[in-house]
């Protein structure tokens, strides 16, 4: 029996010197994953779920725009539209659709997706008169941003 | 002569702690950026030329109606649960004549979907979630793979193989959802 009573000399400790390096893999997995924030969103933005959803294959070609309430009160209580960092009316967005256009190169102009991240409140009244415009400007593409629905 | 030191050793146990705080930093700040949703084309502009009636069928017609009050009315009939659509859809769609009073081939049926300026967001998307989600069923079954493929495969027509397997399954079988303006009865 006393065969197993042996001590080994081994230490106990486990070595640390390779945990900044894991921790420096994490860093830079998230640094890589992740897009800063560019836009500050001023309207609230509780996105509906969906299960059906579809990826967008190429980011270049997306404009978002937000719809929702203001965050603000100042901004008044009816929902409104986003577009980058000022709040737009909906004739101003032919306009909008058009700078946006304007920074993709030539041949690319007619594949431009507009992602449309709506709040679940706002009426179909709006998000209606907004695709209408789209039309007008022959950004057909759309996509209702949602997010993943887990209860199916 | 200097005297000989030994080499000078830079303690590395706070490195972990410095690498900690950059990576919290990122996870605060940081949002994953999701570029998912449902996917739509809105109908071209109408215009002088193209402006002919197209008639279809009421038989090949598939209504769904929400109102101010977000009620749903499909087919007729008041729905409570937007699930049920799925199967109803799907139903209509592979109907092959059987049922008189649905769609004759899948190339003939149309769903008809037509909210009020007063609906909400919410339950547009579970109700176009639904619709999609049938027609993704019928194509993924046609296709030979599953929802999540056949949505991966419509996502990227780049590739050839893709875009074979799409044309084969979308063939003769258009996914024909017809988004109606919002009524103004009822508005918001």
């Amino acid at each position: 029996m006393a065969k197993f009573k042996k001590k080994s000399n081994t230490s106990q400790e486990i070595p640390t010197a390779s945990l900044p390096d894991i921790i420096f893999m994490l860093l830079f997995f998230f640094m890589v994953t992740t897009v800063l924030r560019e836009t500050t969103i001023n309207v609230e933005q509780r996105i509906p779920a969906a299960t059906e959803l579809r990826k967008l294959q190429r980011k270049s070609l997306v404009s978002y725009l937000y719809l929702g309430k203001p965050k603000q009160g100042q901004w008044g209580t009816q929902p409104k539209i986003q577009a980058n960092d000022v709040f737009i009316e909906t004739k101003d967005i032919v306009l909008w659709v058009t700078q946006e256009k304007d920074k993709l190169s030539e041949v690319e102009r007619d594949q431009i997706t507009i992602a449309l991240k709506i709040d679940k409140e706002v009426k179909m009244g709006l998000v209606s008169d907004v695709q209408l415009e789209l039309r007008e400007v022959n950004a057909r593409k759309i996509l209702y941003t949602t997010a993943q629905d887990m209860d199916y | 002569m200097r005297t000989k030191r030994g080499t000078p050793e830079i303690n590395g146990a706070p490195m972990a702690d410095i690498a900690f705080l950059l990576l919290i930093f990122f996870l605060v700040t940081t949002t994953i950026a999701n570029d998912k949703g449902l996917s739509l084309l809105l109908p071209p502009k109408p215009d002088e030329e193209n402006k002919s009636e197209i008639k279809i069928k009421e038989h090949n017609m598939f209504k769904i109606l929400i109102n101010s009050a977000d009620r749903l009315l499909v087919e007729g009939e008041p729905l409570d649960d937007p699930r049920k659509i799925r199967q109803m859809v799907t139903d209509h769609v592979m109907n092959y004549g059987k049922n008189p009073k649905m769609s004759d081939s899948p190339k003939d049926a149309v769903i008809s979907f037509k909210a009020d300026r007063g609906t909400t967001y919410e339950l547009y998307i579970k109700v176009l979630n639904n619709v999609q989600g049938a027609y993704y069923d019928m194509y993924a079954a046609r296709a030979g793979v599953t929802n999540k493929q056949w949505r991966d495969i419509a996502s990227d027509l780049g590739d050839p193989e893709n875009k074979r397997i799409y044309t084969i399954a979308r063939k003769d079988f258009p996914m024909a959802i017809s988004i109606a303006e919002p009524s103004k009865i009822g508005g918001s």
